[in-house]
């Protein structure tokens, strides 16, 4: 019934996308990857710590999940650029989330910084899917730059705020021919849900699934949100009217 | 010999190539990525990489993130 999602040349049956930061041990990330049954994944790259070891991460991560580097730490387009072709040398693929921020109080991205990073790493092959601030002129640039998503926050990143940015991804969902994968801020199912119904391609979480009692438990929850916001959008759901309308025949015959 | 190590002035043990210096910081190497004075070395090419007197080594290795 759906078509799978197509990124960088790869389909995807599952439209769920799950961060791996913040989880308080890394069994609960893998039997999170498992119960979501999701197929792509971000990962940072840090600086090793020499004075001592370190748990290898994507010992985690099954090798058939497509991973997806974040810049995370980058302030400019030329940070984001470095950690992209670091990220490229450990073997692990060319999919590169680009996060540029400056700002530390509302960690919201640079689109500007953004689209010139996007611009030298799709022509060096890199599939690039960027972080940005739901803007259509940005979108645009991203587009033209060679993006093969655009990722506009939903709310502040880690805030389980929500779609605050609906309408304005409505518009990039309208007008943006890539896919639209709802990125940050979003706190709970439903709010996923939210975003596949008006027709969202995939969404990502992340604070929310690593920091519930249960994050397993909850990244299945999000997974089939997503799919049966998807279902929804599909099946084409009428809009909220202001008037009632009878779900039940009205045969009359009790009055006549 | 003194080096820059992520950040830390560090003495290598008589170690002259980036795969011994490496294997000095690092018990499990097989995900590191190598930059030698702002340069990537590739995995296969530590060995064949010396390090000199006041290079700069970044190691860098992948960690959870959204």
């Amino acid at each position: 019934m759906d078509t799978p999602l197509i990124i960088g040349g790869k389909a995807f049956a599952n439209r769920f996308m799950l961060g791996t930061g913040k989880f308080k041990n890394k069994s609960d990330l893998a039997d999170s990857i498992r119960s979501s049954k999701t197929e792509i994944v971000t990962v940072a790259l840090r600086r090793i710590d020499i004075d001592r070891h370190e748990e290898n991460i994507l010992e985690y991560i099954p090798e058939n999940i497509t991973l997806m580097t974040n810049t995370s730490g980058a302030r400019n387009a030329k940070e984001a650029i470095r950690i992209a072709r670091l990220a490229r040398e450990s073997g692990c693929g060319n999919w590169v989330k680009i996060e540029v921020i400056n700002d530390t109080k509302y960690l919201l991205p640079d689109n500007n910084e953004t689209i010139k990073a996007t611009e030298v790493l799709a022509k060096e092959g890199f599939v690039v899917l960027p972080y940005m601030s739901p803007d259509l002129y940005a979108a645009r640039e991203l587009v033209a730059a060679g993006a093969a998503t655009v990722m506009p926050l939903g709310s502040l990143i880690g805030s389980n705020q929500g779609l605050k940015t609906k309408e304005l991804i409505k518009i990039l969902i309208e007008e943006i021919d890539i896919p639209i994968v709802v990125d940050a801020g979003i706190g709970a199912p439903s709010q996923a849900a939210e975003a596949m119904e008006m027709g969202a391609d995939a969404v990502l979480a992340n604070t929310a699934v690593a920091t519930a009692e249960n994050p397993a438990l909850l990244a299945k929850a999000f997974s089939l949100a997503v799919e049966a916001g998807r279902l929804a959008y599909l099946s084409r759901l009428r809009a909220p009217q202001g008037q009632a309308s009878a779900s039940s025949p009205l045969t009359g015959f009790l009055h006549e | 010999m003194k080096v820059k190590i992520n950040g830390q002035e560090k003495d290598l043990n008589g170690s002259s190539t980036l795969k011994k210096a490496i294997e000095q910081f690092s018990k499990d190497t097989s995900r590191i990525i190598a930059e030698v004075n702002g340069k990537i070395i590739k995995g296969n090419q530590w060995e064949q990489t010396f390090i000199n007197d006041g290079d700069t080594i970044e190691l860098v290795s992948f960690v959870g993130g959204g």
